[in-house]
């Protein structure tokens, strides 16, 4: 996975109805957590894996978010949810 | 009891439809008189806000023939205005370049096109119309304008044989979904049972085709597969439960739990026009009357296996066609006193000719 993006159709939402992160896709949604929700608003198919992993770094002081990172963005790819935007 | 929240509204548009197929889950009266006072733009419109609302995330622009209705684009902007994720189920033979460019403009997330067989002619046999290369052609315009692509094949008796078409189809047509949908026995489906109930080799063949389809090409297409009820012995979460998660509203606005609620006799099914989608969902009688477990008789209501909360009694329409009764246990449950009558079923399959769906008097084609 180079540069991820959401697969096309996916969509970021809230829900205020629910008081929750959501990821629209056809037919369907995955209920996401806060974290999850701020990693995918960062899968643009412009950064790269190792750039989100660095900017969830700087807004957390620093702390090693990498492996749970790489972990959301692999589960939600092998989903079909998130597609790599250099292949 | 804490009500539950809908997540989907199946927005039947317009009973209107250029396709014929013989297991349309439209009423077999679509042509009465109640469902001619099609809903006015703003109906839909208030409806779709007041969906959101309530909590529904998905809304399903449907028919019939969606594209049929002159203000989709109107209705898939009010859509998007009410935070609602839009897909246009379609049979594909409208979707050409001007309306799709002005749906994807106007915000309609996604679109389903629906082939009746890989093979053109047969294809066409089944939908009752010259249709296929529209279908084909809708579904390459709807990649090119970048909406995600659902194919959707009802499957049966004369066209399971063709599943690895149908699958090598969906791959070339780069769908992101294929949507097998076994037929289920509701609506034209009924009319035309004998003709269509497939063989239970013919469903393991197919099923063992699915599997290798996943194997070979991962999680490019997500490959949905549903066993035909006849041939389960539990029965399936009908619409995930009777007034659970999701709502169907008719073309005229009245508002349902399920496309075949109309058949279930003595329930009145209050409308978009008089009455607000919040006042339907939670208290009309109509989606008080088969919600949670409270309604449910022998032997659903002391269930050998705990399944109350999973399947919810099975599907109402089949209940009350098989077993003569609404409430009753869904007989294509093991446990039901009925279940000989499915079994029966599967085995009576034959081949038939088609009775079409038809908006006037039934044709024998």
């Amino acid at each position: 996975m180079t540069r991820p993006r959401l697969a096309i159709g996916a969509r970021l939402q809230y829900d205020e109805v629910r008081e929750e992160h959501q990821l629209l896709v056809p037919e369907g949604v995955v209920r996401l957590n806060a974290t999850a929700a701020e990693v995918l608003e960062l899968c643009d198919g412009e950064r790269s894996l190792d750039d989100i992993v660095g900017a969830l770094s700087d807004r957390y002081d620093g702390a090693d978010l990498g492996d749970d990172v790489r972990g959301l963005v692999q589960a939600m790819a092998d989903k079909g949810l998130v597609v790599d935007a250099a292949a | 009891m804490q009500l539950p929240r809908p997540s989907t509204l199946i927005a039947e548009l317009s009973y209107q439809c250029p396709l014929h197929c013989p297991y349309c889950s439209n009423p077999t009266d679509i042509g009465a008189e109640r469902y001619h006072h099609e809903l006015e733009t703003e109906h839909w419109i208030r409806t779709f806000r007041q969906a959101r609302a309530l909590g529904v995330l998905q809304l399903a622009l449907t028919g019939g023939e969606p594209m049929l209705r002159r203000d989709l684009v109107a209705l898939c902007e009010g859509a998007r205005d009410a935070g609602l994720y839009s897909s246009l189920i379609t049979a594909g033979t409208l979707f050409t370049r001007e309306p799709a460019e002005a749906l994807k403009a106007a915000g309609l997330d996604h679109v389903q096109v629906s082939i009746q067989s890989p093979d053109p002619e047969e294809n066409d046999r089944i939908a009752g119309n010259r249709s296929f290369d529209k279908k084909i052609a809708a579904a390459r315009l709807a990649k090119e304008l970048d909406f995600p692509l659902t194919i959707n094949c009802v499957l049966h008796r004369q066209n399971l044989d063709r599943i690895d078409d149908v699958l090598d189809l969906a791959l070339d047509l780069g769908a992101q979904r294929l949507e097998l949908a076994n037929t289920q026995y509701y609506g034209w489906a009924v009319v035309n049972q004998d003709a269509l109930m497939p063989s239970r080799e013919q469903l393991q063949r197919g099923e063992e085709a699915v599997r290798l389809f996943r194997e070979r090409v991962g999680p490019k297409v997500q490959v949905l597969w549903v066993l035909p009820d006849f041939y389960e012995d539990l029965p399936k979460p009908c619409m995930g439960g009777w007034g659970n998660t999701a709502m169907v509203i008719a073309p005229n606005g009245d508002v349902m739990p399920c496309q075949a609620a109309s058949t279930i006799p003595g329930l009145e099914f209050a409308n978009v026009r008089r009455r607000s989608l919040e006042w339907i969902w939670n208290e009309s009688p109509a989606f008080g009357r088969f919600r949670g477990t409270d309604w449910m008789q022998e032997p659903c209501r002391t269930c050998p296996l705990g399944r109350q909360e999973l399947d919810w009694g099975g599907c109402r329409c089949q209940a009350l066609r098989l077993a003569g009764d609404a409430a009753a246990t869904d007989p294509v449950c093991r446990f039901s006193p009925h279940h000989d009558r499915v079994v029966a079923a599967r085995e009576s399959t034959q081949a038939g000719d088609f009775t079409y769906r038809a908006i006037k008097p039934t044709v024998r084609v």
